[in-house]
């Protein structure tokens, strides 16, 4: 569970700290307690930034620096791609064996695939992802907020 | 191996726990360090479950067959085992719940609906403490939502104890019911029943006492205690899930109200109105659970064939020290008590900012489980200013080889998120 990539980014986490934002969230793991303040700003439809504060057990920590990582200067269209694919993986309860394709989409994201297996830390996993989402669909002004609901049952 | 005075032969006691013997993640042999929230059922207990089974299963005081005889007197000796555990004066004050948060609901709901001078209303105090499981907290939310009362509680002082120097502020006049809990679940910390239960006689509030953890861990005498109401749940006294006991004072389980109505709890039933059963079976509507109160009553007789004395001694040396070995790890805070003086088993702690999910997982990978997280009790630890903890807590089966497990797997988790 704990490969040397997720340990990386836990210890020397990529963009932590917030800065200027067009939306920001507040995502809670009410099971362990986990946070994440996280703020997204946009340049059209390119992401400028993804900033966060937060604590939490290492899975969750790591997470949202590799996100930081991966999703910072993409195309809207593409950071939602690789938001997909990785929640695909993340419910994936350790069936899905990362292959090149996915690793090329989610890069140092591949690492958390065998948190899936553990029920109770996926929610870690995903937190910060859940609250980009949420985030992007606020600074868009309610874009794609319908799947909200939808998102929380994960 | 650690020698310490007070210990039991727990070499001979582990064979009666079939669990103990798992090997989980390749080869490691568990270190079961989890049994605030559960313990492990001995072979005295699962037999006598599967006996219930195998020959007896009937419903209880309903037919008039030889099956149903022999449910009703292996149900209702259970009570009497349970009673004489107890030390109480009478087997019907031995009410059968399915666990100690039913239990607790049970008495709120008895007292939101009871009349003078019993009832709780918008005139009236309830006084919890800060420490509580949530079991102890909710319930008394919701009476006080329903009926107007005053919710009041004691804070706690720095080393987890109760803070009381303000408890004729706290117990009032108004003040109807004091629920607290005898040793708490994430603390650890010991309470001092006397001083509480003195201060809520003077005022006649009624006194209920959660011995969740004492009852599995100590001798635990509800006449000493002078409570009016104590409840305990059996799956943490080797016991099997699904049973919880509430005892109560006879005179109040004849005045109070019942709570759930059905089967069982009746004396006759017209379309119009109905009458009810004497306590106990005036709170135990519907097919009661019965192969666990028979469980429960071959775990008392396990634990008692044993001695609570003993096992409280035990559990005390290993406590002792296991706080002192845990004090050698860098970076560990201790949250409650930093002694074994009144103390349960129970050591919550934190491991410099490792987060305690990553503890847990971790020790979990070296075979050793501990519960991570708040503990159904999140006021203390926003008290205490921590998202959550990492507890161990012990009974009579452990051992201070599995006290150097911990604290050697501690070591290595320092080393690996270090």
């Amino acid at each position: 569970m704990y490969q040397d990539v997720i340990l990386d980014h836990y210890k020397h986490p990529h963009g932590r700290g917030l800065r200027d934002g067009d939306a920001e969230v507040h995502h809670v793991n009410p099971t362990c307690g986990d946070e994440v303040t996280l703020r997204v700003k946009l340049d059209g439809s390119t992401i400028a930034d993804v900033s966060y504060e937060g604590q939490g057990c290492s899975i969750s920590q790591a997470s949202a620096s590799v996100l930081n990582e991966l999703l910072v200067g993409k195309g809207l269209d593409e950071a939602r791609r690789i938001q997909e694919t990785f929640l695909e993986l993340m419910q994936s309860k350790g069936r899905i064996e990362p292959d090149d394709a996915m690793e090329e989409i989610l890069e140092d994201a591949v690492a958390f695939a065998g948190v899936s297996k553990y029920p109770a830390r996926v929610k870690c996993a995903l937190l910060s992802w859940m609250a980009w989402k949420d985030a992007t669909a606020q600074a868009l002004g309610g874009g794609f907020a319908e799947e909200r609901s939808e998102e929380k049952t994960v | 191996m650690t020698q310490l005075p007070g210990l039991l032969d727990t070499e001979a006691i582990r064979k009666d726990f079939p669990v103990l013997d798992r090997v989980v993640h390749d080869g490691k042999k568990i270190v079961y360090l989890d049994n605030a929230a559960t313990s492990q059922k001995p072979n005295q207990v699962l037999d006598v479950l599967n006996d219930y089974y195998v020959r007896h299963n009937a419903n209880v005081h309903r037919g008039v067959h030889v099956l149903a005889e022999e449910a009703t007197a292996l149900y209702e000796g259970a009570r009497d085992k349970v009673a004489a555990f107890v030390n109480a004066p009478s087997r019907d004050e031995v009410v059968f719940t399915k666990n100690a948060s039913e239990s607790l609901n049970l008495v709120a709901n008895m007292l939101g609906w009871a009349d003078d001078p019993y009832r709780v209303d918008d005139r009236t105090e309830i006084v919890i403490t800060e420490m509580e499981h949530h079991s102890n907290i909710v319930p008394w939310q919701l009476l006080a939502q329903r009926t107007g009362a005053k919710l009041k509680w004691f804070g706690l002082t720095d080393d987890g104890r109760l803070d009381l120097s303000n408890i004729e502020e706290i117990i009032t006049e108004r003040t109807k019911v004091v629920s607290f809990v005898l040793v708490s679940n994430i603390l650890g910390t010991v309470n001092p029943v006397e001083t509480i239960v003195r201060r809520a006689q003077e005022v006649g509030a009624l006194v209920v006492v959660d011995a969740s953890q004492a009852a599995p861990h100590m001798p635990l005498d509800v006449q000493a205690l002078q409570a009016d109401f104590v409840v305990f749940t059996g799956h943490k006294m080797c016991g099997p899930t699904g049973i919880g006991v509430l005892w109560g004072r006879q005179e109040l389980l004849e005045d109070l109200p019942p709570f759930l109505g059905g089967g069982e709890m009746i004396e006759t039933v017209s379309m119009h109105s109905s009458t009810y059963a004497p306590a106990p079976h005036k709170f135990e509507a519907g097919t009661p659970p019965i192969a666990q109160a028979v469980g429960l009553g071959a775990a008392v007789d396990y634990l008692t064939s044993i001695g609570m004395e003993r096992i409280a001694a035990h559990e005390h040396a290993i406590t002792e020290y296991a706080v002192s070995r845990l004090r050698e790890v860098p970076d560990l805070r201790i949250i409650g008590p930093a002694t074994a003086e009144d103390r349960g088993a129970a050591i919550s702690f934190t491991l410099g900012d490792i987060h305690p999910h990553d503890v847990g997982q971790v020790l979990d990978e070296l075979g050793i489980a501990v519960r991570v997280g708040h503990h159904c009790a999140r006021p203390v630890c926003l008290r205490y200013g921590i998202p959550a903890t990492t507890r161990a807590s012990f009974y009579l089966y452990s051992t201070p080889a599995e006290v150097d497990a911990l604290v050697e797997g501690l070591e290595h988790v320092r080393n690996f998120f270090g």
